[in-house]
């Protein structure tokens, strides 16, 4: 079983980290992953995507043309790689940044408003652990409790703020139970 | 020893520091950076030296004169800062000295992408210099490969004193993926060059001097046949080579690096339909891994597909050289930084068929 996601948004969105995140649970969790940064003339343009892979086999390619989601965190990014999503496949948009909520033939979207959530929860800057909640909720590709190990690392050296994000993260998963 | 998940030109720089690297000169060019980056404040934890050279040229010179103290050197660039270091590649070649260089591959030629590429294949594995000098190049396909080709490349180098190539690409390095780091070595363990370091006195009392130029032809001529029976050795005795599925296989890919890799889901996919492809995946590009061909069963092999981020093709050359007549040669090819699609080389194969 191989999944692969394309998590795209603005810079500053915290998309790479919600890559890196994935990629390190996934790691722990004895499975193979490989996390792959788009860079080059992307990084200029104010906009940020990264490819995440898990599998239980060792992975060849690390970038996909058919991925299995997508987590959008702004309009540019869904209408850019929305149509890369296989058929069954899922697509998870950040609601709030979306005047309405697109649909794609054969693809489920689940709207997710994770700016407003994490503003109502203290801090828009966890609205990508809210997204990631959400990811792990839909998809089921890892456990929870190992995505959360990785956030406490990720604050290491601010507990008050991980258990914050843990929260954050929770509020995803519920938000499309 | 537990897997991280660390990123590609990371996971080379602490390798090479756990081989025993001590100096790193280097300037600064995407896609390699993170390896002088992560260099720059761990070299000087473990009693190494730092530098960032004020030029590509300045920084192989500084390799150079590091090498000849005996010290574990190494550099990293990407294609063209690696073509401004070919004249000090080649002082390494002719003074047997022995370093790592790193070429994290972009696209080509000039300037280049950034992104994926295979574009310096037969830069690198021609020699990287004029004057007729090979290097040993390791062309890894994943990111632990990749550091125990880092690891390994050193005692390469030490062992016939000389440069020794990784070939990668900006996949490879700036990828994150699982990978186990090897031991620290101790220094102390390292094989000491007495006989030849600068840093002592030859046996006759006299100060050592690194000397590439020599003034009488016919010793000249000795000098470049001592390097000719090294290469000669290479290819002897360390062709190295993955071969996947290639038994009863009709259809045979050859790829390396991150087309290597591509290449083996490609086969996986094949192999799920029926149609019997293998791989056959150089590790070593050079000396080029021309045994590996000669075991092929060509009575059962319909064709080969050579596949590889360059076009023109390259390691195209080496495959035609190690086939020659025995089977049809097809080509699956990207460029211009586009990473290789599984799909091109399953198509290539089922056009072909």
């Amino acid at each position: 079983m191989e999944r692969s996601v394309i998590i795209a948004g603005f810079g500053g969105q915290g998309v790479m980290l919600i890559g890196k995140t994935l990629g390190y649970a996934a790691s722990h969790a004895s499975k193979e992953a490989t996390f792959y940064p788009a860079y080059g003339a992307e990084m200029r343009g104010g906009t940020a995507n990264c490819t995440v892979v898990i599998s239980d086999e060792s992975i060849g390619s690390p970038l996909k043309d058919e991925i299995s989601t997508l987590i959008a965190m702004n309009e540019p990014s869904f209408r850019r790689f929305s149509s890369a999503v296989v058929p069954g496949g899922e697509i998870l948009i950040n609601s709030s940044l979306f005047d309405t909520v697109p649909v794609v033939e054969g693809v489920k979207v689940y709207a997710v408003p994770v700016n407003d959530m994490a503003a109502e929860l203290g801090n828009i800057q966890m609205a990508n652990n809210v997204m990631l909640g959400a990811y792990i909720g839909v998809t089921g590709v890892l456990e929870p409790e190992e995505v959360e190990a990785i956030i406490r690392k990720n604050f290491a050296s601010k507990p008050a703020v991980a258990e914050k994000n843990i929260v954050a993260f929770r509020a995803g998963m519920d938000a499309v139970k | 020893m537990s897997k991280e998940f660390l990123k590609g030109n990371e996971a080379l720089a602490e390798a090479a520091v756990r081989a025993g690297c001590r100096f790193f000169a280097g300037y600064p060019i995407t896609p390699q950076n993170e390896v002088p980056e992560y260099l720059s404040w761990r070299l000087p934890e473990v009693g190494g030296v730092f530098i960032q050279g004020e030029s590509e040229v300045a920084s192989i010179y500084m390799v150079y004169g590091a090498a000849s103290t005996g010290r574990r050197s190494m550099t990293s660039s990407s294609g063209p800062g690696i073509s401004l270091k070919t004249e000090g590649i080649t002082y390494l070649a002719a003074a047997q000295l022995p370093a790592v260089i790193v070429d994290m591959q972009r696209g080509g030629p000039a300037i280049g992408q950034v992104t994926a590429s295979q574009q310096d294949y037969l830069f690198v594995t021609r020699g990287a210099g004029p004057g007729g000098i090979r290097c040993f190049t390791f062309a890894p396909s994943t990111v632990q490969e990749l550091v125990d080709h880092a690891y390994r490349a050193f005692d390469v180098a030490d062992e016939y004193r000389a440069p020794v190539f990784i070939l990668a690409d900006a996949v490879i390095g700036n990828m994150m993926e699982n990978v186990e780091l090897p031991p620290m070595r101790e220094l102390s363990e390292l094989p000491d060059h007495d006989d030849w370091k600068l840093t002592k006195r030859g046996e006759d009392g006299k100060a050592r001097i690194v000397q590439t130029y020599n003034p009488v032809l016919e010793d000249a001529g000795k000098a470049n046949q001592v390097l000719a029976d090294k290469y000669q050795e290479w290819e002897d005795k360390l062709q190295e080579w993955e071969e996947y599925m290639l038994d009863d296989a009709e259809y045979v890919i050859v790829a390396y690096g991150t087309t290597g890799r591509i290449a083996k889901s490609a086969v996986n996919k094949l192999r799920s339909e029926g149609i019997k492809a293998g791989l056959l995946r150089p590790v070593v590009v050079y000396p080029f891994p021309k045994k590996a061909f000669e075991k092929l069963d060509y009575s059962k092999v319909k064709f080969i597909v050579d596949a590889e981020m360059s076009i023109p093709a390259q390691l195209l050359e080496d495959v035609k050289l190690s086939v020659g007549n025995a089977a049809p040669i097809y080509t699956a090819l990207s460029s211009g930084g586009v990473l290789i699609k599984e799909s091109t080389i399953i198509n290539t194969v089922k056009e072909n068929m």
